[in-house]
This record gives structure tokens, C-alpha cells and sequence, in this order.
């Protein structure tokens, strides 16, 4: 029965990515059900962006589904919310009304705690999934509250809950209010979408979460919170503002270093995915602010470079951010850990995962000839151009995020040098490890098909990349700067920039084979003898002589202690008759969280207080409540 | 036609002269210690030697530590196709720094999965240090990109070779000074020369290029030895023909061509001579004050962007 | 920094020649002709120290010096055996360095050769006989060649070193 319901579910996604591709390039249609949804009706549209992040959602929910017929075929458990979970992925792109959009939101955030619980609860530690749970359900429904009252107050003063309406009313508002409903909804989308200081939920959550519910968290859910922050900006309350695009440019900057710096220290598989993912939210945000910033500075050739920028890293991310947590799914499936210090040697176990793991990880790292390069770069030439805006501060912030950008990319390339190598190379850490199998089937069919996909939208960025600029010109409508030139050469700008993926990728496959032809010419030696590794005459090798995942990432612990501040701590236990016979020591050296300590404690901290005040109001005492009704019903008969 | 013969001359330029660039080294390294040294080819007669030495493979290794040599030596021959070797525009005209600097991540990434491959503490120690080292230097890269993207408005490499060639004293402008000077340090640590790395050294502890190739012999470590100086070759050749493009050609007729081989000769001997003298001078940082010197680059990159704006 | 610049311009080269006698045993492990073609012009060499007393790595390390410069003939010393040729071993073997002697051989690349250097690494030299020291290296190894001394000088060891390879001086 879940097989049936995973299977439909891709059935479902392939249906959806079709309509979304037809709506992306340009088949608007509107659906009107007025008494299915109280307070505003039904209200569903079409429009090239939300084809692209329908399409999106869709295609991604194929291979994910498929991917979980293998992974959870046989629990019952969490099948219909996960069906429930992407119906409702698909609805929040389309919905025109405040309604629609507020039911098709949390539905999908109620459908996502039920499987986060679900999954925490199948680790077998209940306290720390009640915890992720909680944090969860607490930061999306805070994020929710900012919705509602953005929304609310759009509504209130254009008079209509139509998206439509607002899109028509947006310059007839003061850039105060304006200003205020933009802070509301980018905070609210910002909790979604996984930005620095939002973002706690993200590591908590996403490990917590069953991969095939991880990969669509990931790789699709965030996303829709950067389609509503392009709704907002570009839709609802157009024209931009300069500090907007500054604000998201400084956010995005900040969660891109942020997000992989955590990333790198981190032992555990997913939790490290989680905090690349908010690496990879901070690149397209950093993209959304220059769009924003070139749109609010009139030009538009810019901003739409920008925004295809961002859009291309929203669907290259999906595709290989669900690759990397289908194959971290495989690894938990097929040891029992996602622990990266008890793993390692899984290459020769589970070779279809690693390989499927080491297409994700050279694409998230940003390197050529795959998709991360082709975004990043894109993104890059975007940012570059901004000595035409004639603010200096503005240029300013430019600088700061092209320098915290090119960090976040330098340093995901030691992340995922960490995640691939300690994980799958060398010896394995634990008998875990050592008995380790492959994936079923299907479970590898669908991680094939994903890098197949990354690759795809790598080599055919010369067809996606100006379908993207087309979508994003129905948000900022100027000529094209992105053109297609001979042996499918993208142009940016006129000759602002170049790339040609295929031409790398042709270029790099006969780089690798020449050396191949050269060393058969130059009659060098064939074969190879097999013997162990070097080890200084060594008698013994164990796994324990490898360097693990915390030492791996030591050197950046002591280059950002100031960021990560660790609090090392040194128990060492003495033999009772001599301390010079050392019996045991223990050394934790944990990586504390700067956003949780300096922001979300105090706070809390604070709202306790507050609680413990106002609590005294509900003394128990019924003659106190009877005073209570008294004073009210004074109150009322006074001022009506 | 004309791109074939070009793209077939450049990649042979690359390929004879790293091992001919690295030989030289060691020899005015040599002598400005007062020894002989050895012949400036030495490192043909070396790799020679390696391809008739059977390898020795690790058991704990896997595809991917012989796959390596052969992806580091195709992203430094796609490179070499990219950069502004002989003429302004490359036979890959449309590639630009980011292009450049990327296919060196490829290789380094590659590079540092094979140090962990073989399981043993060197390799993960000099993985560690590699990527450590490789991943702070990208926003000095990327400022020193935008500094030189922001003068010629464009960041195609050829673009940028030509603004200059028009402009032959845009090359004292302090911020490209600046930017040299960034990308210089950029150079050092991305190629593991003195101060950061010791290339010559044997105590594994110091090591951070040298740690990742201990477990590589025979065929698989001449490639490696010779991807890395076809990285040395290029990283310089970028310091040359990029920020003191005087010499270099537009046309791929064979008497300019030969103009720009010998300039581009003259040029990389200043540098070799500069970078033997630096390494025979200075010591090497210890590891934790490499950061510190890759924040000096950053503000130097900083600076050098600043100028631009503030020169405009 | 100049400074050091201005001193090393002003002082020059002062390699010397290599002394003209070498007094080398060959083992003839391996076929002299063959070590000539393969390695005459680069050899690839890893410093093994199997017991020493240290007074052999004393003077082979005076070969890297300005005066020996064994770098000018085209050897050099290597930190791993997998980079290696030949294998320089000095040193009685003592029994805690036998098996890892033996594993830096097979940890060696073939065709490679050994040398041993010192009279401890030919049969034990003033520790022969000792409960501790298995006796010579070629107990342990096939060696090509031995280049005597206690410890042998620098110039005797490069002499030796390029007997050894058949290098013409």
C-alpha cells in the first residue's frame, strides 16, 4: 500500500512538471472554486513563475518518489502525509488569494512536522526528536504569524485578498508601508527559506526527517520560500527599494559563510547536508538582493541577470541538494549511521551511491563542467557588474558579498571533500561500515536518474538558462542580456562574459583521455603490484590511524575559533596511587552555535520571564476571574 | 584552422615547458645557495624514468585514487587551453578567470580525496591542509577577478589582456599593482611554494601538496608531479601575460606567435628569478600563520578594488 | 633578505668535483647494465635507517650540501619509498628494524636497487654478533651494491653512489 501511494505520488509530480513547463512558457490559465476554501474561495493561477516552481516541485517529487518506494515501501507510516506534503508543495506556487495560499502553506508545514516526528521518533532518541520538532513547529509557525500580518495588512489597505490586486494597487501605497508589509513577508519567507539568523530549524529538522522527506525539504520546500520573497518583491510590492536588495545581499552573504562553516565541522551526514543547503539558500538570496538592488537603481538588463542567476541555483540545487540526500538515505539504510566518524570505506560496499554522492558533491562544490559551476558563475557576473550603480555603499555591499560568496564556495569545496571522503574512502571506522550493502534497485534508479538530471541542466544551460531569463523577464521586463552564441556559448552582457559548457565538458573529457594515449605511446609500465598502504614500516593498519571527520576539519576549528568559539573541555583521571599513571582522559572540544547563544537564548531567556509575569494573571482563584468579567464588561459598557 | 594550430601549439608550450620551468627553479635555487644543481631539463629525465617504474597501489584504495592523475592532468590541459598563453584570446576564447580558477579547484579537490584514499594520517593531514589552504585564498582571487574585471568591463581573459595592450600604462596603475601583488600570495599558496608549502621538504609534518601524492609512484606520479607544474607554469604565465601584457599578440600569424613565445619566456625568467630569490630568503609560515598571510592578499585585493573605484 | 641575496651572489658556486677512486662492493643483485640505462641520469633515492648510530645519515646528509651536491648528477633523496629507486640503507638491522626494512622494500616500485652504505650494512661492522642485530643487510634484502667505511665520507659515498650507477665522472 505506501509503494501504491509513492508511486502515485510520482505520478502526480511527472503530471505537475508537465503543467508547470507549459505554464513557464506561457499558458496562463486561472481556476475559481469559490466555496471550497472559506473567506476568499479557491483561488488558483498560472503564471510563468509559478509553472517554473511547480515544474520544479514536480520533477523533483518524481525520482524523490521513486526513490521511496525503495527507501519506505513497506511503512505504512508517513506515506499519506508525505503525498499530503507535496499535493501541497504544488498548490502554494499557484494560489491568488490570501487564503489559498495560507491553507496550501501550512498544510505543508503541518505535513512536514508530522514525517520530521516520524523520523526522529524512528532514531530512537525521543528527546532530541521532540526537540527538533518543536523547534520546528515553533520557527514555521512564527514565520507564518509575519506571513499572515504582511498579508493581512496588504489586504486591509488594497481592499482585496487577491494576489492580482495587489500586483495593481503596489504603487498607489506609500514606500513606508510598503516597506513595513516587505520586512514582514521576507522575515516570514526568510524562516522558510532557511536565512541566517532564521535558519535553527534547518539542522534540526532535516537530519531528523526521512531522507526521501530530507531530499524534498531540502530540495524543494525552501525554494518556496524564495518564490514567495520574489512574489513579494517583484509582484505584490513593486517598485523595489534599495535597502531591500542591500538587506538580502548582506542576509544571503552572511547564511552562504555561515551555512558552510558549520557544514565543515560537522560529524554528522545530514546535518551537514542541512547546513549546505543553507549555504546554498544564501547564493540565491545573494541573487535576489542584486536583482532587487539593480531593479530599485533602474536597471533592469541587470537585474534580470541577476534573477536568472538565482532562479538557475534554485533549480540546480534541487537537483543535486535531493541527489546528495538520496545518497546520505542509502548510507543510513545501508549501515544503520549517519555518524561520519563510524563510516568510511563504503566505495567498495555501496559503489552506486558513492558514485551517485561524488556527482553531487563535484556539483555542489561549484566545479566544472557540472550544474553549482554554471550558477555560481552566472551568479558571479551578476554581482560583478555592479560599479554601475551609482551608490558607493551599495557597491560596497556588492563587494562584501562577492568576497562572502567566493569564501562559501572556496570553503564547500573542503566540505564535500570531508562529506565524500571520510564517508565512502579508506577503511571503515565500525563494523557498521564493514557490513555494509548497497541500495535496492530502485533506490538507485532514482539517484542515477538525479545525477543524469545535474548533469543535463550543466550541458543544456545554453536551452535552460534563457528559458529562466524568460521567466524572470515576466518579473523585471527588459531586453535579455543572456544570449546564445556559436558552439552553444552563453553571452552575458555582450561580452561582459562567456561560458560554454559543453565546450569544457568535451574539452576536459579529452584532457583526461590524452594522458591515457600518451602514456601507451610512451610505453610506460601497464600494470600495478598491490601491497599496503605506506605507513613508515608500520606493522599494523587499523582504521584508527585514518584521519577522522573532526580532525579532517581542525585547521578551519583554529583559523574561525573566533566564530565557532569551541569550549574545550580536559578531563583527565589519574591512577588513585600515582598521577603519573594516566587511566583515562577525555577531551571534548564542541563547536558552539553563535546565532543560538547570542540570539535565540536571550530571547527565549526573556519571553520565560515575560511568561512567568503574565501567568500570575491566572491565579486559579474563580472570584479573581469573576473580577475579571466584571472589569471587562465596565470596560465595554464605558467605551461603546 | 587557425584555432586547431594555436590550440595545438599552446598545449605543447604548457606541456615541455612546466617540467623546463620547475628544472630551472631547482637550478637558480641551487646556485643561489652556492651548489651546482641540477640541469634545467632534469625533470624530463625524471618523469622519463617514472614511466618505466611499475606502480605500487594501495590495497585501501580505491578507483578514485587512479582516476586522479589523469582528472588533474585534464583540468591543467583545459587550462592551458584557457589561458592567455601565446595571444590575447585564447583558443577557448569565451573562458574568464572564474573558468580558470575553478578547473584548479577540480584538481585539488580530486587531489585531496586521493590523499584521504589510501587511509593512512599524511594523506588526511595534507587533505586537511590542502583544502584548508585552497578554500581561503578564493575571495582574494575573486576580489583581485573583480579589480581587473572592473578596469577592462569584461571578465573574458582576453578581454582583459586587450585592455591593457590598448592601454600599456594601465599596467603601473597602483590598483593593478595591488592586485599583482594579491595574486601573487594567491600564486604561492595555491601552487605550494615557500612561504606556505616547502616543496622539496621531507618531513611529512611540514607538508601539505607533498602529503596528498606520498602514496602515488611509477606512471601516476609523473602525471601527478607534472599536473602540478603545468600548475606553477600556468599561475605564472596568468601573473605575466594578465597584468603585464606587453609583448603579447592578437593574430596567430607565426612571427607574432614567436614574438609572444619570447616575450612570454622573458617575463616567466623575471618571475622564476624572483621566485627563487623569495624562496631561498624566506622561511616557511607555520601552518596556523598561513591564514594570516592569505588575509594580508584579502586586503591587498581589497585595497587594489578600492583603488579602482576611488582612481576612476 | 638582501642581504642573504648579496652573500650568496658574492660566494658562488663551491661544489667539487667528485673524487676520482671509489671503493664500492657490488653485489650484483641486479644487472648492472640495466640499473645504467634505467637510472643513470635520475635517480630517485630513500635513506633507510635500519640501527644506525647516525654517523652514516651524519655524512650522507653532507651530500646535500654545496660541496657534495649530490643533486647535480641527478640524484636526489625522497621522503616515501613509493617515490623511490633506490634504497639507501645503513644500520646493522637490528631485529626491531627487520620487518619494516622488509615492508619499505616491498613498499618500493620495481626495478629498484639497494645500496647498502657503512659496515654495519654490509655484515654488521662493530656491533657484528650482538644479541640485538641481525647482522648485514643483506639478510633481510637483496642488495646491489656496498659502499665500505665507518662511517664512509660524503666523497666516498658519492663516489660509490655513482660506481654503482655506472655514471662516467
Amino acid at each position: 500500500m505506501p509503494a501504491l501511494v509513492y508511486a502515485l505520488t510520482a505520478l502526480l509530480g511527472a503530471a505537475a512538471a508537465a503543467t508547470g513547463v507549459a505554464g513557464m512558457l506561457g499558458a496562463p490559465w486561472t481556476l475559481r472554486v469559490d466555496w471550497l476554501v472559506p473567506l476568499g474561495g479557491l483561488a488558483l493561477e498560472m503564471d510563468p513563475l509559478a509553472g517554473l516552481f511547480v515544474a520544479l516541485v514536480g520533477a523533483a517529487a518524481v525520482p524523490v518518489s521513486v526513490y521511496a518506494i525503495g527507501y519506505a515501501g513497506r511503512e505504512r507510516q508517513g506515506c499519506l502525509a508525505y503525498a499530503v506534503f507535496v499535493a501541497a508543495m504544488l498548490v502554494v506556487p499557484l494560489a491568488a488569494n490570501v487564503m489559498t495560499f495560507a491553507l496550501a502553506w501550512e498544510l505543508m508545514s503541518l505535513a512536514s512536522y508530522v514525517l520530521v516526528l516520524d523520523g526522529a521518533r524512528a532514531g530512537r532518541q525521543p528527546a532530541a526528536s521532540a526537540h527538533a520538532g518543536w523547534v520546528y513547529a515553533v520557527m514555521t509557525h512564527a514565520g507564518l504569524a509575519c506571513l499572515l500580518a504582511g498579508m493581512l495588512l496588504l489586504t486591509a489597505w488594497t481592499g482585496s485578498a487577491r494576489f492580482a490586486d495587489w500586483a495593481a494597487a503596489a504603487p498607489t501605497l506609500s514606500a513606508e508601508s510598503r516597506s513595513l508589509v516587505w520586512a514582514l513577508l521576507a522575515l516570514g519567507f526568510a524562516t522558510k527559506a532557511g536565512g541566517v539568523p532564521l535558519h535553527v530549524w534547518l539542522p534540526l529538522a532535516h537530519p531528523a526527517a526521512p531522507s526521501h522527506v530530507s531530499a524534498l525539504m531540502s530540495g524543494v520546500m525552501i525554494k518556496l520560500g524564495i518564490y514567495g520573497l520574489l512574489r513579494a518583491s517583484f509582484v505584490w510590492l513593486a517598485p523595489a527599494l534599495p535597502w531591500w536588495g542591500a538587506t538580502l545581499l548582506l542576509v544571503g552573504a552572511v547564511s552562504a559563510v555561515t551555512g558552510v562553516l558549520y557544514a565543515i565541522v560537522d560529524r554528522d551526514l545530514k546535518r551537514l547536508l542541512a547546513f549546505s543547503s543553507i549555504e546554498n539558500v544564501g547564493i540565491v538570496l545573494v541573487g535576489t538582493g542584486a536583482a532587487l538592488a539593480f531593479a530599485a537603481a533602474a536597471l533592469p538588463m541587470l537585474a534580470l541577470l541577476a534573477l536568472a542567476a538565482a532562479l538557475y541555483h534554485v533549480v540546480n540545487h534541487a537537483a543535486f541538494k535531493s541527489l546528495l540526500f538520496m545518497a546520505a538515505g542509502s548510507v543510513l539504510h545501508g549501515t544503520g549511521t549517519r555518524d561520519m566518524e563510524a563510516l568510511g570505506g563504503l566505495i567498495k560496499r555501496q559503489p552506486w551511491t558513492a558514485a551517485c554522492f561524488l556527482v553531487g558533491a563535484v556539483a555542489i562544490a561549484g566545479l566544472p563542467p557540472l550544474n553549482g559551476f554554471v550558477s555560481e558563475w552566472l551568479t558571479f557576473q551578476a554581482l560583478l557588474q555592479n560599479i554601475q550603480l551609482p551608490n558607493p555603499t551599495m557597491n560596497l555591499v556588492f563587494a562584501l558579498a562577492i568576497a562572502g560568496l567566493a569564501l562559501a564556495a572556496g570553503l564547500a569545496v573542503a566540505a564535500f571533500v570531508k562529506a565524500f571522503g571520510i564517508t565512502f574512502l579508506a577503511l571503515p571506522r565500525s563494523d557498521a561500515a564493514a557490513g555494509a550493502h548497497e541500495a535496492p534497485v530502485l533506490m538507485r534508479v532514482a539517484m542515477v536518474a538525479t545525477a543524469a538530471a545535474c548533469a543535463a541542466l550543466a550541458l543544456g544551460a545554453s536551452a535552460v538558462v534563457p528559458a529562466l531569463a524568460a521567466v524572470a523577464a515576466t518579473l523585471v521586463p527588459a531586453p535579455t542580456p543572456i544570449t546564445v552564441g556559436a558552439w552553444l556559448t552563453l553571452d552575458i552582457s555582450g561580452d561582459f562574459a562567456s561560458l560554454s559548457v559543453p565546450a569544457v565538458a568535451v574539452a576536459l573529457a579529452g584532457g583526461v583521455l590524452l594522458p591515457v594515449l600518451l602514456l601507451v605511446v610512451a610505453r610506460a609500465r601497464p600494470r600495478v603490484r598491490r601491497y599496503e598502504t605506506w605507513g613508515c614500516g608500520r606493522l599494523l593498519q587499523t582504521a584508527r590511524m585514518e584521519y577522522t571527520a573532526t580532525a579532517f576539519a581542525d585547521p578551519f576549528t583554529r583559523v574561525f575559533d573566533f566564530f565557532y568559539r569551541p569550549a574545550t573541555r580536559l578531563d583527565v583521571d589519574v591512577h588513585p596511587e600515582s598521577r603519573f599513571f594516566v587511566r583515562r582522559i577525555r577531551y571534548e572540544n564542541p563547536t558552539r552555535f553563535i546565532v543560538d547563544e547570542w540570539l535565540y537564548r536571550p530571547v527565549v531567556r526573556v519571553l520565560r520571564a515575560a511568561a512567568r509575569r503574565a501567568a500570575v494573571v491566572q491565579s486559579g482563584s474563580p472570584n479573581l476571574y469573576l473580577a475579571y468579567v466584571l472589569v471587562a464588561l465596565l470596560l465595554l459598557l464605558l467605551v461603546a | 584552422m587557425d584555432a586547431l594550430f594555436l590550440s595545438v601549439l599552446q598545449t605543447l608550450v604548457i606541456a615541455l615547458g612546466a617540467p623546463l620551468l620547475v628544472g630551472t627553479l631547482r637550478t637558480l635555487k641551487a646556485r643561489l645557495v652556492g651548489r651546482r644543481g641540477p640541469v634545467p631539463w632534469q625533470p624530463f629525465l625524471d618523469l622519463r624514468k617514472l614511466l618505466g617504474k611499475t606502480p605500487v597501489v594501495s590495497e585501501t584504495t580505491s578507483w578514485v585514487f587512479r582516476a586522479t592523475p589523469y582528472v588533474l592532468v585534464g583540468a591543467m590541459l583545459v587550462a592551458a587551453l584557457a589561458a592567455p598563453v601565446l595571444t590575447s584570446r585564447p583558443p577557448l576564447a569565451f573562458a574568464g578567470i572564474l573558468l580558470l580558477m575553478s578547473l584548479f579547484l577540480l584538481g585539488t579537490f580530486f587531489l585531496a580525496l586521493a590523499g584521504l584514499d589510501a587511509g593512512s594520517a599524511f594523506g588526511g593531514m595534507g587533505s586537511s591542509r590542502g583544502v584548508t589552504v585552497a578554500g581561503l585564498a578564493e575571495p582574494t582571487v575573486m576580489l583581485a577577478v573583480f579589480a581587473l574585471a572592473l578596469r577592462a568591463s569584461t571578465t573574458n581573459l582576453g578581454g582583459i589582456v586587450e585592455r591593457v595592450t590598448i592601454e600599456p600604462l594601465l599596467a603601473v596603475n597602483p590598483a593593478h599593482l595591488l592586485a599583482f601583488a594579491a595574486f601573487f600570495i594567491v600564486m604561492l599558496a595555491e601552487t605550494g611554494r615557500l612561504p606556505v608549502d616547502n616543496p622539496a621538504t621531507h618531513l611529512e609534518l611540514t607538508m601539505i601538496h607533498e602529503a596528498m601524492i606520498l602514496e602515488y609512484s611509477g606512471r601516476h606520479l609523473a602525471l601527478v608531479e607534472w599536473a602540478s607544474a603545468m600548475k606553477l607554469l600556468l599561475f605564472l604565465t596568468l601573473l605575466a601575460n594578465l597584468f603585464f601584457p606587453w609583448g603579447v599578440p592578437a593574430d596567430v600569424a607565426p612571427p607574432a606567435l614567436l614574438l609572444g613565445l619570447l616575450a612570454l619566456a622573458g617575463k616567466l625568467a623575471l618571475l622564476a628569478i624572483a621566485l627563487a630569490a623569495l624562496e631561498t630568503t624566506i622561511a616557511k609560515l607555520r601552518l596556523f600563520r598561513v591564514p594570516e598571510l592569505l588575509a594580508g592578499s584579502f586586503a591587498l585585493a581589497v585595497l587594489s578594488v578600492s583603488a579602482v573605484f576611488l582612481l576612476r | 633578505m638582501l642581504r642573504q641575496l648579496r652573500v650568496a651572489l658574492r660566494t658562488g658556486v663551491v661544489t667539487e668535483p667528485p673524487a676520482r677512486e671509489a671503493e664500492v662492493e657490488r653485489l650484483g643483485a641486479s644487472l648492472a647494465a640495466e640499473i645504467r640505462t634505467r637510472f643513470g641520469r635520475s635517480l630517485a633515492i630513500r635513506q633507510v635507517d635500519a640501527g644506525s648510530c647516525n654517523g652514516c645519515e651524519l655524512e650522507i646528509g653532507g651530500l646535500t650540501g654545496p660541496h657534495y651536491d649530490l643533486e647535480r648528477f641527478g640524484l636526489h633523496f625522497v621522503a616515501s619509498p613509493r617515490h623511490a629507486d633506490c634504497l639507501l640503507v645503513t644500520g646493522p638491522v637490528t631485529r626491531n628494524m627487520a620487518e619494516a626494512l622488509r615492508r619499505t622494500f616491498y613498499a618500493t616500485p620495481d626495478p629498484k636497487i639497494v645500496i647498502a652504505a657503512g659496515d654495519c650494512a654490509g655484515d654488521g661492522g662493530i656491533f657484528r654478533g650482538s644479541y640485538a642485530v641481525i647482522g648485514g643487510v643483506r639478510e633481510i634484502v637483496p642488495v646491489d651494491a656496498l659502499i665500505p667505511g665507518c662511517p664512509p665520507s660524503p666523497a666516498a659515498l658519492l663516489a660509490g653512489l655513482l660506481d654503482a650507477l655506472g655514471r662516467p665522472r
